[in-house]
């Protein structure tokens, strides 16, 4: 019944199984194949065809405004336009609905000039009244609107000031906001959908927006049903194409196994999938498809140390402890090219990362010195100690990605070569969430994706959740709030940089690597790519050969 | 009679009170609240303000005691509302409908395929006379209960869709799309159906009344056929509970492998987000399942066997259903 190779690639797709089964977290994974989706020899862009996509977990909710996993993004994104676009490239924000903007000085309060051809799915114009009610109903959302939330946390609300003129104001200085105005959570959403209650904007019939796509079918748990919308004509700069969408439209189905994902797209079942496993790449690739990969913009996978307890109040450990770390190591051993060692708090590609890869990188020697010198010495069982306290500390993560475990068990041998004694502390994803809350961790571990660098403040400061358990610190605590304030981009360069420079002198942040996102694509799928946020814009997709 | 069915009624209703009570309190007892991780749904630590948060907690009426929440719950369970899934906003009840229909197909089919195999296996077994066969057959239910669901689906999978390109790798249109998880799913019940039969086939061949048939004339064929299989199946026929629990549990598998949204993957991705009434609705409607299903085989099988409410009556205090079915039916 099988061939040599066979049973081979069978026990690699059971061993990919029981990953994605056991895991179906938010699994991303990167893959072999390395670079963008290149469509130089697939010839001019054709329209026509409907793409079928296989997403590893059911969207949550079709409003834009409460997606926040990924899977969920992936379709929304593809109803609604945003005021601003962000382009991958550069990370510079473009227009979109808005055609310019202005920020007052004081960056509280932002003055967008909407274009004015631009309609709802259902005739109605997009207006700076639409504006206002979009931001104005995201208080009375639930939960899945967290993020739409905290990108308008300060929000006191929208002038109208004329039909096509929208001020948004904010409390404090809010410099975030502009790319935050590019996101999906923040897409504009006509009277019919804004007017209903939080669940009632979940079913797809109930979310009319201005985006290229619209919902035809929406089966929560099952399947969502896309179609192209006839006469769009207001696409943003930051993508390769105007005019109507390529597709006439998406089917998206979920698929939960990873295996199946892959081999339905080796199989021709389905065009491209999300989350390609680093295991699942040979059999997508063997069928003439690739894997196309993007680094996420935001806070690099790290540890973050609760200084309040533990050796880890100690500095001196904290910064012996990056230079501990062989992150080539973890990115040969555990994951795939497509992945990227950490070279600072944030990931390269973010925008106004700074290289400080200086300091956040592998000098074994360095690490021991700088722990001899604050007086942990080598005991008997290669553990250092100081003042009979031993130097190990655990780490606190949740399967999330699924890389996790195995790049903290090669950590966790790179670390007992300099003396330090790492325990790993593997949760489920809510029990992360409540050690966070309650405090009870030596480490926590995780990545957090935005393509702004006020992550940095959402993740650092002592104003959020202040998962470092820090007390103040004004020189710090200056420039990440001074940063939200700084409406010149040079000058917010300049702050974020210094920022990302105290983060690590701090020992704040003990980064390891940056993630990346997978998508399987079949061999006729072309243009499939990335916006800034690493997420998957159908708009300038196509498929050959149809 | 009357007496039995009342019993039998009430004893159905703490089934469903406990059911409902055990994981009220067991998911009250879980260290994490599931606003917050609905709120933090891409899993990467978005910072959510505490007001924010108590606002949420409030709207689903997570900030009152213990009591209170328990009250309104289960008064409001008893109504058949069973709220609103945190993660999605559906209604919990709409939720399990939609899920249903697919849940049953594949069930309905799962379950003829098993008694199909169970019975098969069971009568060859006991019927062939080359050891060979009986043995290979004997360890054949031990196998199916064994092998892993999740691994029998994938090689299906392999071979009959990737391969092959004969069924369709996910989803729930057509009928097509049922036999590769239906048959999956049927293994283990399947399984377990012969195991029961061939022991109750074994002890039936050796009773008295076969004797007799023998004597009369008549061929093992039917014997075994007439005779012996019809008794031997009134014990399987008890275990029907078990073997829906058997598919319930099998679903939640099948159907995360085949990508089918049914009951089995709706509990799976609920009791992943903690979405704490959608988790209470599927445990409810599963138990609901399970005493209907005990309820209807307790009912019918007095019809069948009269003995049953006859033993309650001269051993009042203690008897039950399960150890009725040892009992060696006397006649044909």
């Amino acid at each position: 019944m099988s061939s040599p190779s066979f049973g081979a690639r069978k026990r690699a797709t059971v061993i990919a199984g029981i990953g994605a089964v056991t895991v179906l977290g938010t699994v991303l994974a990167g893959c072999s194949s390395n670079g963008s989706d290149s469509a130089a020899d697939a010839g001019p862009a054709q329209s026509g065809g409907t793409l079928r996509y296989g997403l590893s977990q059911a969207p949550t909710c079709a409003d834009p405004a409460q997606a926040g996993s990924n899977q969920t993004v992936y379709v929304t994104r593809t109803v609604v336009d945003s005021l601003t676009d962000q382009n991958p490239d550069t990370g510079e924000i473009t227009p979109w609905l808005a055609k310019s903007w202005e920020i007052s000085p004081d960056a509280a309060s932002f003055t967008f000039v909407l274009r004015d051809d631009a309609t709802f799915s259902d005739g109605t114009p997009v207006t700076a009244d639409s504006v206002k009610k979009t931001f104005d109903s995201v208080k009375n959302l639930g939960p899945n609107a967290s993020l739409a939330k905290s990108y308008l946390s300060a929000y006191t609300g929208t002038d109208v000031v004329d039909a096509h003129t929208a001020k948004i104001n904010f409390s404090g200085p809010n410099v975030q906001f502009l790319q935050a105005t590019s996101t999906p959570q923040l897409g504009i959403l006509a009277d019919s959908t804004t007017a209903l209650a939080s669940e009632q904007r979940c079913p797809g019939a109930a979310v009319i927006a201005s985006g290229p796509f619209v919902y035809t079918d929406w089966q929560q748990d099952k399947s969502v049903k896309i179609a192209k919308r006839a006469g769009y004509n207001w696409a943003s700069d930051a993508v390769a194409h105007q005019g109507e969408a390529y597709l006439d439209g998406v089917d998206f189905t979920v698929v939960p196994e990873s295996g199946v994902r892959a081999g339905s797209v080796a199989s021709g079942q389905l065009d491209a999938v999300s989350d390609a496993l680093p295991q699942d790449a040979p059999q997508i690739e063997g069928a003439g498809g690739r894997i196309l990969t993007r680094p996420n913009p935001g806070v690099s996978f790290f540890f973050q140390p609760n200084v309040s307890r533990g050796v880890l109040a100690d500095q001196a450990v904290r910064q012996a402890i990056i230079p501990a770390i062989n992150r080539q190591e973890l990115v040969d051993t555990v994951l795939d090219p497509s992945f990227f060692p950490a070279t600072s708090p944030l990931a390269h590609t973010t925008p106004l990362y700074s290289d400080e890869s200086s300091v956040v990188t592998y000098d074994a020697d360095k690490s021991a010195k700088l722990l001899d010198a604050a007086g942990w010495k080598t005991g008997s069982d290669g553990i250092r100690e100081k003042d009979g306290q031993k130097l190990t500390f655990s780490v606190t993560f949740s399967p999330v990605f699924s890389g996790n475990q195995a790049i903290l068990e090669l950590v966790q041998q790179q670390l007992k070569k300099v003396g330090v004694d790492l325990q790993l502390n593997l949760v489920s994803n809510g029990e992360w969430t409540e050690k966070g809350v309650s405090g009870d961790y030596d480490s926590l571990y995780y990545n957090s994706t935005r393509a702004d660098a006020d992550i940095l403040r959402a993740s650092f400061s002592t104003e959020g959740r202040n998962l470092n358990r820090r007390g103040a610190d004004p020189e710090l605590d200056k420039v990440l709030t001074d940063q939200l304030a700084a409406t010149d981009n040079g000058q917010r360069g300049e702050l974020v940089s210094t920022a990302q420079e105290l983060i690590l002198d701090r020992g704040l942040s003990i980064p390891t690597i940056e993630l990346s996102q997978a998508i399987g694509a079949g061999s006729s799928v072309q243009d499939l790519n990335f916006e800034a946020s690493s997420r998957l814009q159908f708009y300038d997709a196509w498929l050959s050969g149809k | 009679m009357t007496r039995y069915v009342l019993t039998r009624l009430g004893q159905a209703a703490v089934v469903l009170w406990a059911a409902f009570t055990i994981s009220f309190v067991i998911l009250f007892l879980l260290p994490s609240d599931p606003v917050s991780m609905a709120a933090d749904s891409s899993g990467q630590g978005v910072a959510v303000d505490q007001a924010a948060l108590d606002q949420l907690r409030a709207r689903y009426g997570l900030d009152q005691s213990v009591w209170v929440q328990y009250w309104t719950s289960l008064t409001n369970a008893l109504r058949g509302d069973f709220g609103t899934s945190i993660s999605t906003g559906q209604s919990v009840t709409d939720a399990i409908f939609s899920a249903l229909p697919s849940t049953l197909v594949l069930a309905t089919t799962a379950l003829v395929l098993a008694v199909l195999f169970g019975v098969a296996i069971a009568f060859f077994a006991t019927y062939t006379r080359k050891r060979w066969l009986a043995n290979l057959l004997f360890s054949l239910p031990p196998l199916g209960v064994a092998v892993p669901t999740f691994w029998v689906g994938l090689i299906l999978l392999q071979l009959f869709s990737f391969r092959l390109h004969i069924f369709p790798a996910f989803g729930d249109k057509g009928f097509a799309t049922v036999i590769l998880p239906a048959i999956t799913l049927a293994i283990p019940t399947g399984a377990v159906i012969a195991q029961v039969l061939t022991t109750s086939l074994q002890s039936t061949l050796r009773s008295p009344h076969v004797e007799t048939a023998y004597a009369k004339g008549a061929s093992r064929w039917r014997v075994q056929t007439r005779h012996a299989l019809r008794l031997a199946s009134i014990p399987a026929f008890t275990i029907a509970g078990v073997l829906v629990g058997t598919l319930l549990a099998g679903s939640v598998v099948v159907e995360t492998v085949f990508s089918r949204a049914g009951v089995g993957r709706l509990t799976q991705t609920s009791v992943m987000a903690q979405d704490i009434p959608v988790v209470q609705g599927v445990v409810v409607f599963a138990s609901l399942v399970f005493v209907l299903v005990n309820l209807a085989v307790d009912l019918f099988y007095p019809l069948i066997d009269p003995r049953i409410i006859q033993t309650k009556k001269s051993h009042t205090e203690k008897s039950n259903i399960e150890s009725s079915t040892d009992l060696e039916p006397a006649h044909v």
